[in-house]
């Protein structure tokens, strides 16, 4: 048996695994995939019991990148399958990697359900504001007068806030973070880890090639005035009135997550096996 | 001195004064302000570069900061190398590779100074840098999958110039002398790199305008 006291301790390192990650050279998700690590790395949790789960994008390739548990799920279904394996395996750790196509569009219904059941996850959203993997076209939070040729003129719709959506529907914790502030969103996802209940943390993460002006971003994020609030009319205001800009733990509530019933079942196969006997 | 020479510094001081007058009142209002101002009067201060900095309280402070931005800086070009590569551009990928064993072995050397056996745990003290990164660390958006070894020193002579400037502060606002000394020894050898990258730069051909034209872009819709 190894002697615990003298494993190296773990580091960022620990948590990735040999793939090298394939995106565009400066785009948000490499930072992101180095604060996920430093995160897990503050945590401490060993990487064989965390789970990291996608759907389909960019972002969507996190779990390879990480030497942690992966599924590469469908799209838009991430949240379901880790809804479905935390509730299966409640001692993993789960996080799940989203874009804001993937989640707030094609996903959108089973965020508005994650929030509201609870359940014990860390959705961690890369916004940048565009479909980058299908080249370029406008996503649920891309301004209404983006002007692109697959947009001529803009979309003109109203913009998808999924941070006041979020807490509407019922997450225990909502942050907003960006992907050049490294050190910062490993804090914030340590944070949103550690919270009991569902966690969703916003990453700012600039698509360089489609949406070359969101290297201004770094220019326009500060951090939260004020520290998180476990009220969620308080945070509700301040998410809505804010500038999209505000990077912090904005609500940090005290509601009590999905439970989880962990040991066997008390039917066994052969009374499971009765009931649809024909 | 000539009279209008007098005149000019005189109103070089009046301004200086002034300026500094106008930062002290920002940083009265940081303290006793109401939230809004509070906030306009911090961004003022940030915008103007002058919001005061605390320096390391003691040289091991000093040293664990130094090390965090060599390891930062390593990982960062390790991570455009492993980029570069798959994109291809197999000359940036070692000229990136190459920084990060650089950098490497800067924090090996303050490893062994500091007689450390493993990275020390960081400590809650704020690092004294600005901004969101050491000094040392090329932003994450500064690569481009077709730049040339030209471009990447010049991320590097960047990099080596902030963290000159990094130290060359820590030398004016240190309080302890140990810490002042060590800083000005950082600041040194920074310099010097700042003069290899440079040497090394004249060596390196200049790109080309058209270097990021691409037959192929991602961004064919254009």
């Amino acid at each position: 048996m190894n002697d615990v006291a003298t494993c190296p301790p773990r580091t960022a390192q620990s948590y990735k695994s040999s793939y090298k990650p394939i995106w565009c050279p400066g785009c948000g998700d490499y930072s992101v995939l180095s604060s996920i690590t430093k995160a897990l790395a503050m945590v401490g949790v060993p990487p064989e019991d965390v789970a990291v789960v996608s759907g389909i994008g960019c972002s969507s390739r996190i779990p390879a990148y990480t030497s942690c548990y992966g599924f590469h799920g469908v799209h838009g279904r991430s949240l379901a399958a880790a809804t479905g394996l935390k509730v299966a395996r409640p001692e993993l750790t789960v996080l799940v990697a989203s874009g804001d196509g993937d989640g707030y569009s094609i996903g959108g219904n089973h965020f508005l359900h994650a929030c509201r059941r609870n359940v014990d996850l860390t959705y961690i959203v890369m916004d940048n504001h565009v479909y980058g993997m299908t080249k370029g076209q406008p996503s649920p939070t891309t301004e209404p007068d983006w002007d692109s040729k697959l947009s001529p003129g803009g979309t003109g719709l109203r913009v998808f806030h999924p941070l006041v959506i979020a807490l509407a529907a019922g997450a225990n914790f909502v942050a907003r973070a960006f992907s050049g502030d490294p050190n910062g969103t490993a804090e914030i996802l340590a944070q949103a880890i550690r919270h009991p209940g569902f966690s969703f943390v916003e990453i700012l993460s600039p698509c360089v090639t489609f949406r070359p002006e969101q290297r201004e971003w770094k220019h326009q994020v500060h951090p939260a005035p004020v520290s998180a609030t476990d009220d969620p009319a308080r945070a509700a205001r301040r998410i809505m009135t804010d500038d999209g800009f505000n990077i912090g733990v904005l609500y940090a509530g005290d509601r009590t997550p999905y439970p989880m019933t962990t040991g066997k079942s008390k039917r066994s196969p052969e009374d499971l096996e009765a009931e649809f006997a024909i | 001195m000539s009279g209008a020479s007098k005149t000019t510094k005189k109103a070089a001081a009046d301004k200086k004064a002034g300026a500094a007058a106008k930062r002290k009142a920002a940083a009265r209002r940081v303290k006793t302000g109401g939230r809004a101002e509070r906030r306009t009067a911090v961004a003022k201060l940030e915008r103007s570069g002058e919001r005061a900095i605390k320096g390391p309280r003691t040289l091991g402070e000093l040293m664990s900061q130094a090390l965090v931005m060599e390891i930062e800086a390593a990982q960062r070009y390790a991570d455009f190398a492993d980029a570069m590569d798959t994109h291809n551009n197999r000359e940036v990928a070692a000229l990136f590779r190459k920084m990060a064993d650089i950098e490497g072995k800067h924090a090996a050397q303050i490893m062994t100074a500091m007689e450390w056996k493993q990275v020390p745990a960081p400590t809650s003290a704020k690092p004294s840098w600005e901004g969101f990164e050491a000094p040392e660390t090329t932003p994450g958006d500064e690569v481009h999958y077709l730049m040339q070894p030209y471009h990447a020193l010049q991320l590097a002579l960047a990099n080596e110039q902030r963290a000159e400037r990094f130290f060359a502060r820590l030398v004016r606002v240190a309080n302890v002398e140990s810490v002042r000394k060590a800083a000005r020894e950082l600041q040194a050898e920074e310099r010097e790199h700042v003069s290899l990258v440079k040497a090394w730069l004249k060596r390196t051909p200049r790109p080309d305008r058209y270097w990021d034209d691409d037959p192929d872009p991602a961004r064919y819709t254009d």
